[in-house]
């Protein structure tokens, strides 16, 4: 009996903290989430970003987002680009992941390595040539430039992500359909692709979010006010400091924020097993 | 066939090879043969009527504003460029098919000759080129041809003074490069800017994966309960899309009318000893960099602890108490155990995490457009290299050859530190066998 209270009154301070810790990152990681979600409920002029109970409550910042702004318009162009994006990203990555880590072939090896070196190149940072090459092509505030950019800039990391998890695959499969008399495609599409199907789900997912999050070249390359992307939108109702729409800003966000977060915890499980998995493997 | 011929045979295709298609016809691979000259020509005829003129466009960049738009010269001398790099390709895959068919012949192996056998094998040994072009032809397009156009844009002096076709743009050689390292504005601002990347990446990544590994292992001691709900919610930061967060930040952060100063600083002062002023967060640089990080490890401890979680749990129990039996403490059970396996798996993950703030152009933008203030050059005092990128090619005054060498300089020094650790951790080696 004493031993087992002395045992207990050791664990008791690391217990407290522990659950003190936790509960302070938790109220930490809330805070600003609760703020934002009773912002934009908030009825009448608000300038001030606090949490505050206080008040009178409304749906009337979502409808106007949608009658005054071009909300709906922004939401729909976004949709738009990271469909598109996640369409033909994930085609191109599932063909070329199969082929590396299937196929035995000249300049396997080479262009293995080129992809991790191109990987390491921060796109992003080629703005000036993107606005070159728009100014060349005409392709200034014209969506599909902003997709082809988008599309290609996950190619080599997503590529490599994709070989480690069809790498895992066994290739005794492969060979048994073959020696069946199955051709390359049939194998490809009926027998291996299935197996690769919750690491699509992951890249087909961070294809579609890649576009919501991207402000920089959103901005850059889109230009008239019906063109642009909800991260640019969303940010032209904060950025002018004299005329700052608090509440049309937050519940913006909420319509672009609740989506994303709901399919991305029925995923997250996936996401971390298939980064682990393509990851490692190598 | 006579085995004093072998050398002579061998050497011979190879020769022919030098007008592509001949070697294979002195094969008798008549039909891959005549497909080769083809392309051979098709090149040529390329040349003569577009290629030596983009070369020579390149060269000089145009003679008189408004005939020679100098970006457009750039831009069709870099796609010759690559034309004839994949054609040098080509010239090199063409000879070496000479010499391996010819070697064979010698051997008295079989070879293709008609069209249909050779059709067959191409198609055959062909499939994994077909498969891997689409990724090539879109990284072309948005990689490839994008980073050799910034590599070129560097060694001119494209600029706001000098926009085509109103003027011409000239080669300056590494006068870009001379100007940030040597001249007085450039190298104060360059020096002013980087010094602060370096920092900011530093502290920033350092901070949310202290942050991330710290939650896992706390949270996932086996006497909590609740662990789900803690999960969920540790999870939020990362579920969120980071520009709302960051922006939503950007307002909480208000010197004036942000929760913040309004809020948080006064309920921490009710806590016995503790007595806070409110701070500058938008106007004194300090300040905002005190809240950019900050703000950084919030929105990225939740990747790193979901990550490190999921690597707790793979670890075998029998460790922890074949070292508690050899009596460890909590602490150095987790220097030689729980440690040396999360950077085993994660160390990639880590490394990415820093390449991913030098570049987080959003978290500097977004929050305060990279102010408060400036410290010359168009840069303000928390803006990091790609975002003074951005203002350098976006301001009102562009310098996009400026640019354009700041961007080879950041793509030098991420390559060259993810290699450098890649190689150490043995990440994403080369398995072949």
């Amino acid at each position: 009996m004493t031993l087992k209270k002395t045992v207990k009154r050791q664990d008791f301070w690391p217990k407290v903290f522990t659950y003190l810790f936790l509960i302070i990152l938790s109220v930490i990681v809330v805070y600003p989430i609760l703020i934002t979600v009773s912002t934009a409920f908030k009825a009448g002029n608000v300038s001030a970003f606090t949490l505050d109970f206080g008040g009178k409550y409304t749906l009337r910042n979502f409808s106007r987002l949608f009658e005054e702004t071009l909300y709906g318009k922004w939401y729909f162009n976004t949709l738009v680009i990271a469909i598109s994006t996640m369409v033909v990203q994930v085609a191109v990555i599932t063909l070329a992941g199969y082929t590396y880590s299937r196929y035995r072939f000249i300049g396997r090896k080479f262009s293995l390595k080129f992809f991790l070196i191109i990987q390491m190149v921060p796109t992003m940072a080629a703005l000036t040539a993107f606005y070159v090459m728009a100014l060349l092509l005409n392709a200034l505030d014209k969506p599909w430039f902003l997709t082809l950019i988008y599309i290609g800039g996950g190619i080599p990391m997503n590529t490599w992500l994709m070989k480690g998890y069809f790498d895992t695959v066994p290739i005794d499969l492969d060979e048994s359909a073959k020696l069946d008399g199955a051709g390359h495609f049939r194998i490809f599409w009926q027998i291996i692709l299935p197996l690769v199907k919750p690491m699509i789900a992951v890249q087909a997912l961070w294809a579609f979010m890649g576009p919501f999050g991207d402000y920089m070249l959103a901005r850059f390359l889109l230009r008239t006010p019906e063109k642009i992307t909800v991260a640019v939108g969303l940010q032209g109702f904060v950025s002018n400091a004299q005329d700052q729409q608090v509440t049309l800003f937050a519940a913006g966000a909420i319509l672009i924020a609740l989506p994303i977060s709901i399919l991305f915890f029925f995923l997250q499980k996936n996401f971390v097993s298939g980064l682990i998995a393509g990851g490692t493997k190598g | 066939m006579d085995q004093k011929e072998q050398p002579g045979r061998v050497k011979k295709a190879m020769l022919l090879s030098i007008i592509p298609g001949l070697g294979q016809i002195y094969n008798k691979q008549i039909f891959k043969g005549v497909i080769f000259l083809l392309i051979f020509i098709a090149f040529v005829i390329e040349m003569i009527t577009m290629g030596f003129g983009a070369f020579e466009g390149f060269i000089t960049l145009g003679h008189n504003s408004m005939d020679d738009h100098s970006l457009f010269l750039m831009i069709e001398g870099t796609l010759q460029i690559i034309i004839t790099a994949i054609f040098i390709l080509f010239y090199v895959i063409n000879i070496r098919d000479a010499k391996v068919i010819a070697k064979r012949l010698v051997l008295g192996e079989k070879i293709n000759t008609t069209a249909k056998e050779t059709l067959h094998a191409m198609s055959d040994e062909g499939f994994p080129y077909l498969l891997t072009l689409p990724a090539y032809l879109v990284m072309t397009v948005s990689i490839i041809f994008p980073v050799l156009v910034t590599l070129f844009m560097a060694f001119t002096n494209y600029d706001f003074k000098h926009i085509p076709p109103a003027s011409l743009i000239d080669w300056v050689g590494f006068k870009n490069f001379y100007s940030i390292f040597f001249l007085s504005s450039y190298r104060a601002t360059f020096g002013a800017v980087f010094s602060w990347t370096v920092i900011w990446t530093v502290l920033a990544s350092t901070l949310q994966i202290c942050l991330g590994v710290l939650t896992a292992v706390v949270a996932n001691q086996s006497f909590i309960k609740g662990k789900r709900l803690f999960g969920v919610i540790f999870l939020l930061p990362w579920a969120v899309p980071a520009f709302i967060t960051i922006m939503s930040f950007s307002n909480i952060f208000n010197d004036s009318i942000g929760a913040i100063n309004t809020q948080v600083i006064p309920f921490l002062n009710n806590i016995p000893l503790v007595d806070i002023a409110p701070k500058p967060w938008k106007t004194d640089p300090f300040w905002t960099k005190t809240a950019i990080i900050m703000i950084q490890g919030w929105l990225g401890f939740p990747y790193i602890y979901v990550m490190v979680s999921g690597i707790l749990q793979s670890i075998p129990n029998e460790l922890y108490e074949a070292a508690k039996i050899d009596g460890a403490n909590a602490f150095q059970r987790f220097k030689t155990i729980t440690m040396p396996m999360i950077l085993f798996v994660a160390a990639p993950i880590f490394v990415t995490q820093y390449t991913g703030n030098f570049n987080n152009f959003s978290m500097i933008y977004l929050f305060n457009n990279g102010g408060p203030g400036s410290v010359g050059g168009g840069a303000g005092s928390t803006d990091i290299l790609i975002s003074w990128i951005y203002k350098l090619t976006t301001g009102n005054a562009p310098q996009y050859s400026v640019a354009a060498a700041v961007t080879l300089i950041i793509s030098f020094i991420v390559i060259g530190i993810s290699l450098i650790i890649f190689k150490k951790t043995n990440s994403f080696n080369m398995e072949d066998n």
